[in-house]
């Protein structure tokens, strides 16, 4: 492993290397008052003294401009999900000629990305996603060539938003798996940054920059920053118990209880890290042409689960149930770990603020009353 | 066989779901090719007989002959579609049934005894039956496309009937609700338009009409707790599809 020290001008060294080796570089930025993901190619384009605020159905970006931080907020609405599994894309598209039809299919990009400044939360998103979509006898093209071609530099997280509980399911906020450079923002003494390669090309990348090396009191400083943000979590999901409380509990009052405050909008479904479920639509123009159209679907509308002249599920209780329990329970039967990393997405975008960890502890405080 | 013969009815409207079928341009001349357009006089004085076999209807019932003119329409049609907020849901005329008709008409007309019409303006479903529902203030034409492109190829055509908020997020918006706490009726309205308001960073106006199983009361709870004047939240839903039940409910109580 190598380890140094950078300054602000540091990290540019690097984003610029990666440019040099003829990676796409997407990273955060600010976009419409949010972090948004979108191409960079500078230090410059970083969110600088930016940070949020989130409570249940609300967030706030706030700027200062005194500050030097690059990195002091929490996820954005948008996930990287869309890299892996676009919202809507043409897997294929033709037209019928004197009654042949030709099929033109779409091409799955082959570019290098980096996901630059990505959070543990996502990394870990990324592969209970990639797991889905990858795994298995028919894996995804343009999940695995994504996959394949790109190069992950995550940020630890050093300021945790309110919805946060990356630590139920130890995805955060330090970062470990699926990175190739990892970096922490020290705010304690000098303003630097501890990047560590934690991948063969994470290092064959650092060994071309001229970094300090980290000394034993950077590598404490980062310590307190991981050891500040773990405190800071208040939120939480029982890893352990939870597949089983939600596997006993498909009868719950608690149901009907969501659905009075639940829109069954969809919005959890989309902001969702690793909610996989497409719709595929087949159509025909009016010029004997034709598509296949996968697309974002959401276990929130009647049609998705519409079989042969109805829909399995109607009312909005028995939606909010399907979504929760297949992420916090029936996940785990299907591939064997759970569907939630604790990015609090679905908390923070709720419109009306629904909270699944509350939730969750909830159904845990009715069933012990019931003892 | 020939080709099919598609009619355009016109009741109490604006016209701008009549004109939605004209905006389609480039593929006006491919509908023109793949159905007879028998009836359309917004388009062409050049009117077919019936029977039809698909026959769009613009506007809401809101006279006694208009009453009976559908019927008539009923009967001569293989398809009924019903196209736009009027014909789905009444209209932004519908705001009469909530109010007295006989002051509305005073603040209108010189001469109000001249004028014959029922108190309520209602959808076409409340008259006859109707195949399909294309909703939207006005419709998109993209699902005018759709209609008559799987009327071809024999196919049910694919309307969404998710949330606005669904469509939202797949384009890349950025909530206004939550990002801004700006009132907006997305979560309760159905997609159709391409979340065309807040892609423009302003709250939706419900123009697709109440989704199914819109929880109307929740939303109306959080615009109040995010300080939106209870005022404003009844006249938000007191628009276009104000005579739909789950809008209704939010601005009767």
């Amino acid at each position: 492993m190598l380890a140094g020290i950078a300054d602000t001008q540091g990290i540019d060294d690097l984003i610029k290397l990666l440019l040099g080796e003829g990676y796409v570089v997407m990273g955060p930025g600010v976009e419409r008052n949010v972090i948004q993901k979108k191409e960079i190619t500078s230090v410059g384009d970083l969110p600088k003294g930016y940070t949020d605020t989130q409570t249940p159905g609300s967030y706030r970006l706030e700027r200062d401009l005194s500050s030097p931080e690059l990195f002091s907020w929490a996820v954005g609405p948008a996930s990287f999900k869309n890299s892996l599994f676009p919202a809507k894309q043409t897997l294929f598209e033709g037209k019928i000629s004197k009654g042949k039809a030709s099929i033109t299919q779409k091409e799955v990009p082959s570019h290098k990305t980096c996901f630059f400044g990505i959070r543990p939360c996502e990394v870990a998103g990324m592969a209970v996603l990639a797991k889905v979509m990858t795994d298995g006898a028919y894996p995804d093209p343009q999940a695995v060539s994504v996959r394949k071609n790109s190069l992950v530099v995550a940020v630890e997280c050093g300021r945790p938003a309110e919805n946060c509980f990356c630590t139920s399911f130890n995805t955060g906020p330090m970062a470990d798996d699926g990175c190739d450079i990892i970096i922490t923002e020290i705010t304690e003494g000098n303003h630097r940054f501890l990047i560590r390669s934690g991948s063969d090309a994470g290092y064959a990348i650092l060994s071309r920059l001229a970094y300090k090396p980290a000394l034993p009191e950077d590598v404490s400083a980062r310590d307190k920053v991981i050891a500040k943000s773990i405190s800071a979590i208040s939120k939480s999901i029982d890893q352990e118990n939870t597949p089983a409380l939600l596997a006993r509990n498909i009868g719950s009052t608690i149901w009907a209880n969501i659905a009075n405050r639940c829109l069954s909008c969809g919005n959890c479904t989309m902001v969702c890290p690793t909610c996989f479920c497409a719709s595929f639509e087949h159509s025909n123009g009016l010029e004997e042409d034709f598509s296949a159209v996968r697309r974002w679907d959401s276990c929130f509308d009647s049609a998705h689960s519409y079989i042969h002249g109805g829909s399995v599920r109607t009312s909005v209780a028995s939606k909010y149930r399907q979504w929760m329990t297949h992420k916090l329970s029936t996940w785990v039967d299907q591939f064997g770990e759970i569907g939630c990393v604790g990015c609090g997405r679905c908390i923070t975008w709720c419109p009306v603020g629904i909270d699944i960890t509350e939730e969750t502890a909830k159904i845990a405080e009715g069933e012990s009353l019931h003892k | 066989m020939g080709k099919a013969k598609l009619a355009v009815w016109k009741f109490a409207s604006c016209d701008g779901c009549q004109l939605s079928i004209l905006d389609c341009e480039d593929e006006l001349l491919s509908i023109a090719e793949a159905v007879e357009i028998a009836n359309f006089t917004e388009m062409t004085r050049k009117v077919t007989d019936g029977p039809y076999d698909i026959s769009l209807v613009e506007g809401s019932v809101t006279t006694a002959n208009d009453a009976q003119r559908i019927v008539e329409i009923r009967k001569s049609s293989q398809t009924v579609v019903a196209i736009g907020a009027c014909a789905t849901a009444g209209g932004i005329q519908a705001l009469r049934n909530y109010a007295d008709i006989d002051e509305y008409l005073g603040a209108v007309y010189a001469h109000p005894e001249y004028i014959s019409t029922l108190t309520t303006s209602k959808p076409i479903s409340d008259f006859i039956k109707v195949d399909l529902e294309l909703r939207g203030c006005p419709v998109n034409k993209e699902h005018l496309i759709e209609l008559v492109a799987s009327a071809l190829a024999g196919r049910k055509p694919r309307i969404p009937h998710f949330s606005v908020c669904e469509e939202c997020k797949m384009k890349g918006n950025v909530c206004v609700l939550v990002g801004q706490k700006m009132p907006c009726l997305g979560p309760v309205t159905s997609a159709g338009c391409g979340a065309l308001c807040p892609a423009v960073g302003r709250g939706c106006y419900g123009c697709f009409g109440p989704v199914k199983n819109a929880n109307t009361a929740s939303l109306a709870t959080r615009l109040k707790a995010n300080g939106t004047d209870p005022d404003k939240i009844r006249r938000m839903f007191k628009t276009f599809n104000a005579n739909t039940k789950a809008f209704e409910r939010e601005f009767s109580s």
